[in-house]
């Protein structure tokens, strides 16, 4: 196998690795929403309140996602 | 073994300068053009939005109103006392980047927060404020918001580093979320409407047919990506006032 089709055959075996780390962000998502929606059901009042809060530790949450896909982006393209 | 056709997907980011000549001779970019493009629609719907100036309002009045009140309403609730002097740069904040987000979504337009120039910057600007807002109101004391309340003394010298450390990371992270998701939604698109380009052209009319599938994905990829250009201008204002809350209030 030539130098070069060996960089692309690693180049993409490294961005398909990269891509594991979203799984541990749609586990923490699951886990957000699954506390949402315990909390709204033992408590319907606090939803708005517990909404804001909810959002915020999704998008936290998802920026770990993306920093790993952003890594796959950059070693896929860059 | 030769490479099927490549999708450029990370080449849609890069800058050209706008405006013919005038623009090429101060480097005036398609970034730089949407972000005046940006600033005018905010100003846009602000500016004619309150000049009907009704008690009742319409409808771009009422918009105008709900995204002050929004603001206004997190800013209160996040940075507690003293919330009042920090409004308008929170407010500037999240409409810019907003729009700027929303801005990017259409076709032959650009995204500017989708450089991490662009949002490093606008991160570095809310860290500074946070620390020297920390520093003129509570002087060197501001140093002991890195020994969190109610920790043993004896593993003071342990957690310190690590406090001061997380507090680096706030415009790293800041920065890298807001861009890493724009980023990351364009690349999506973009790599969608290639492989429709490619299972049409591979397969001729069965190709055509099935290209219907990465464009429907396309489609929810516009509500997903709506979703991602409210969600994440919320979050950087909400961290925003959080790191204020923090400067201001010391924990």
């Amino acid at each position: 196998m030539n130098p070069a089709t060996a960089a692309i055959l690693a180049r993409d075996i490294g961005a398909g690795l990269a891509a594991i780390g979203v799984a541990g962000a749609g586990v923490g998502i699951g886990h957000i929403f699954a506390a949402l929606v315990n909390s709204v059901a033992r408590n319907p009042a606090s939803r708005d309140q517990v909404f804001g809060l909810g959002i915020l530790g999704f998008a936290l949450t998802e920026a770990v996602a993306l920093y790993a896909l952003l890594i796959s982006f950059l070693i896929l393209f860059g | 073994m030769a490479a099927g056709p490549s999708i450029d997907a990370l080449g849609q980011f890069r800058l050209a300068t706008s405006l013919g000549p005038i623009g090429a001779s101060v480097n005036f970019t398609n970034a730089n053009l949407m972000m005046v493009l940006t600033a005018v629609l905010v100003l846009a719907l602000f500016g004619y939005g309150m000049r009907a100036r009704a008690i009742v309002p319409a409808r771009t009045q009422a918009a105008a109103e709900m995204g002050y009140e929004f603001i206004a309403r997190l800013c209160e609730d996040i940075i507690g006392e003293g919330w009042k002097p920090f409004f308008p740069f929170v407010f500037t904040l999240f409409f810019f980047i907003l729009f700027g987000n929303l801005v990017g979504l259409f076709p032959y337009f650009f995204a500017f927060t989708s450089h991490i120039a662009v949002t490093a910057a606008l991160a570095v600007i809310v860290f500074a404020l946070s620390i020297i807002v920390g520093l003129v109101k509570h002087g060197l004391r501001f140093f002991t918001y890195f020994v969190p309340p109610g920790a043993p003394k004896l593993i003071a010298p342990m957690l310190v580093p690590i406090e001061i450390l997380t507090f680096l990371s706030r415009p790293v992270s800041l920065s890298i979320r807001l861009f890493a998701n724009i980023v990351a939604g364009h690349v999506l698109w973009e790599v969608f409407a290639g492989f429709m380009l490619i299972v049409a052209a591979a397969l001729g009319l069965a190709g055509v047919a099935a290209a219907v599938i990465p464009l429907a994905i396309n489609v929810v990829l516009v509500g997903f990506e709506l979703l991602v250009a409210g969600l994440q201008a919320y979050v950087f204002a909400v961290l925003t006032c959080l790191y204020l809350h923090d400067a201001v209030h010391l924990h």
